[in-house]
């Protein structure tokens, strides 16, 4: 029993002194809009882009222009993700379009 | 026997789908005849009860109640202080002395039906508002906007010299036509922006429905209004501004306007189009 409670103790005060969750960092920040930056301009290489992309993008860069880059970050992963998509979406309809093709 | 029946559904599905991409291979040559007649046969088995002529009248066509509307408006339309400004601006001379008549042929006049066109000189195709602002530049004139204003007004004019004349789009036989033409229809079909539609998800798939509160318009005749008075706009537009107001309303970024996929879209939907009457200006709810 007495064992168990210094096993438990330890283990509590193992996790308390575990640092919190890292908050993100300007750098980390500048790297994630780069990355979504660059997939928004392959999107418009495409000539594809999506409006929502381009709001998402703002939003990162509001974010970080307030100092909340934890906000800055997730709108800029997001922004990268709808670019990706916007990619996929015109790759798949370079054949996909014949679907609705009226013959 | 079970295997029996296996073996011949197995035949039956491959049979069928060596058809399908047998279809598929046929239709990758291109035919804008049979497009255009393909296209114009689903529009009059969509909607039997509509005259040919009448698909010009886009959503009107679509529903009673706002057709009576509409003819009801018709008597003070709402172009109609975009045409007087129209004709004063086509009439009006440059700096340099001459006007839109010296650009075009016939004067501008009862010429509207023939545009776009593949100009084989350019290598490209030049639509109605392209035309306009070429005769500008090239008189030394500053260009339009081409999303409204004097744009949506002197295509109005022009368009209305030639209200009951049948669109008469030709592509000539020259590569690149055919090639505009294809990226137009492909264009036209292509799915795009956040809410991943195409022209052809409303104005092919769903005409007659609506899209929150509005009817959509049959793709069959879509452009043959244009420019219209648009009451969502409060205010003129042209087939530019149609284009990129689409894009941006499935949540696509709109290129420029005047950009050759949209000529190209133009050339391909004016193309089906042709033997319905131009009715522009028109106004659109």
């Amino acid at each position: 029993m007495r064992t168990f409670i210094l096993a438990l103790t330890a283990i509590l005060l193992t996790g308390a002194a575990m640092p919190a969750f890292a908050a993100s960092t300007e750098a980390d920040f500048k790297t994630a809009y780069a990355a979504a930056e660059a997939a928004n301009n392959e999107a418009g290489k495409l000539r594809n882009q999506w409006t929502t992309t381009v709001s998402a993008l703002a939003a990162a860069k509001k974010a970080a222009e307030a100092g909340d880059f934890d906000k800055a970050v997730a709108a800029s992963k997001h922004a990268e993700e709808l670019a990706k998509a916007s990619i996929h979406q015109t790759l798949e309809q370079k054949d996909g379009w014949k679907q609705m093709d009226i013959r | 026997m079970r295997s029996v029946f296996g073996s011949t559904f197995g035949l039956v599905i491959a049979a069928l789908l060596m058809g399908a991409t047998h279809s598929a291979a046929a239709t990758d040559t291109p035919n804008p005849a049979a497009d255009a007649k393909a296209f114009q046969k689903f529009f009059a088995d969509k909607f039997p009860k509509v005259k040919f002529e009448d698909f010009v009248n886009g959503p009107y066509s679509m529903d009673a109640g706002l057709y009576k509307q509409w003819k009801e408006k018709e008597e003070f339309p709402p172009y109609e202080f975009a045409l007087d400004m129209g004709k004063e601006l086509f009439a009006k001379p440059f700096k340099n002395g001459k006007t839109f008549a010296d650009c075009f042929p016939n004067k501008g006049i009862g010429i509207r039906q023939n545009y776009p066109y593949f100009d084989e000189k350019q290598g490209k195709v030049v639509t109605l508002e392209l035309a306009v602002n070429q005769c500008l530049e090239s008189n030394g004139e500053k260009p339009y906007s081409y999303t409204k204003d004097e744009m949506a007004a002197v295509t109005a004019y022009m368009a209305f010299t030639s209200r009951g004349k049948p669109f008469d789009i030709k592509i000539p036989n020259d590569p690149r036509a055919l090639e505009a033409y294809e990226n137009g229809k492909k264009y036209f079909y292509t799915r795009r922006g956040q809410l991943n539609f195409s022209c052809a998800s409303c104005h092919v798939q769903s005409p007659g429905e609506r899209i929150r509160a509005e009817v959509l318009a049959p793709a069959l005749g879509i452009l043959n209004a244009m420019p219209i008075y648009r009451s969502e706009w409060g205010g003129m537009g042209t087939t530019s501004r149609r284009f990129t107001s689409c894009n941006s309303q499935v949540r696509g970024v709109p290129l420029k306007p005047q950009d050759d996929e949209y000529r190209d879209l133009e050339y391909y939907l004016s193309y089906v189009s042709n033997g319905l009457p131009i009715s522009g200006p028109g106004a659109r709810p």
